[in-house]
């Protein structure tokens, strides 16, 4: 399956490259890595493509890293739509102290906009 | 999550303090009392929290199996949160919760399908309050889900004001001391 991983920068969304990839190495998925903008993560672009290579070299998984510019919901969107991606894959939200889980702007957006299948790792 | 709440100006209160004991509206006899750390008060709210009408789950919690349900309640009945039960004899009918968060402290409320609608959560949440400020917790905030107008409600009256209605969810602030 030809699969678009979007990832900001937050925990949620470190936790979905790494399970995307070990199911792109046991599934054959054909994946892409967009690095987008997410103001809300801690980390810059240069560490989450650091961290996003070690998780496709440790799993000896190829995968294109590319950096979507701009909105990061919409250039998603748009991405997947415009090349025919069959998937979306994105974080599935932070957990607070409480323990409620709370999605992020970029995942609302894409979820509510998307024509393209949506999943959100849990 | 944003760590740049917005939080009202003025101090909201002042709020009762437990125990607190009332009829509620079915007439049951309801004590509201801090969580006492014992082994009985954990297995109780394992046993109300088992019995939750999952319709009512927001965000994730209560947890839906018994083994996630007993990790959830180790996390927040943890040294430094603040728990008060409200209890019909022995049995936990509700539970409120604040958990520390930086400076300030999130909190929840849960009330038992079959003691909803009785006036339960409102003293639940009086008595979380003042149990929150006579241990001097300065800054509380919350999540709601927006169609929840019952809880938001709640959340007004109490003194709580919109901080961010921009998520998915709706955050909602009050301060509740000086510390």
């Amino acid at each position: 399956m030809k699969v678009l991983l979007g990832v900001g920068g937050s925990e949620d969304s470190i936790r979905a490259v790494e399970r995307t990839v070990s199911r792109a190495a046991a599934a054959g998925d054909e994946l892409t890595v967009a690095i987008v903008e997410n103001d809300d993560a801690d980390r810059t672009r240069e560490e989450v493509e650091a961290r996003v290579e070690e998780i496709l070299a440790d799993a000896g998984v190829e995968a294109e890293i590319r950096h979507l510019e701009g909105d990061p919901g919409s250039r998603l969107v748009d991405t997947a739509e415009e090349e025919d991606f069959e998937q979306i894959v994105i974080g599935g939200g932070q957990t607070s102290p409480m323990g409620k889980i709370n999605l992020g702007s970029i995942s609302e957006f894409v979820l509510l906009n998307s024509h393209v299948t949506v999943s959100l790792v849990r | 999550m944003s760590e740049s709440r917005r939080y009202p100006e003025e101090i909201a209160g002042p709020f009762e303090a437990p125990p607190f004991a009332f009829e509620d509206r079915e007439g049951r006899e309801i004590e509201i009392r801090p969580h006492d750390g014992s082994d009985e008060e954990f297995e109780a709210l394992v046993e109300m929290y088992t019995a939750f009408d999952p319709a009512d789950r927001a965000q994730g919690i209560p947890p839906g199996q018994e083994r996630r349900i007993r990790d959830w309640l180790d996390n927040i009945l943890a040294e430094g949160c603040l728990n008060v039960i409200a209890w019909d004899g022995e049995d936990a009918a509700g539970h409120a919760t604040l958990v520390p968060d930086g400076d300030a402290s999130e909190l929840a409320i849960f009330v038992l399908q079959a003691y909803q609608e009785a006036g339960i959560g409102t003293y639940l949440m009086e008595v979380l309050l003042g149990h929150g400020a006579e241990n001097d917790v300065e800054k509380v905030w919350l999540t709601v889900e927006r169609w929840n107008r019952a809880a938001v409600g709640l959340y007004k009256k109490m003194g709580f004001e919109t901080s961010d209605s921009e998520s998915f969810e709706l955050e909602m602030t009050l301060r509740l001391s000086d510390g």
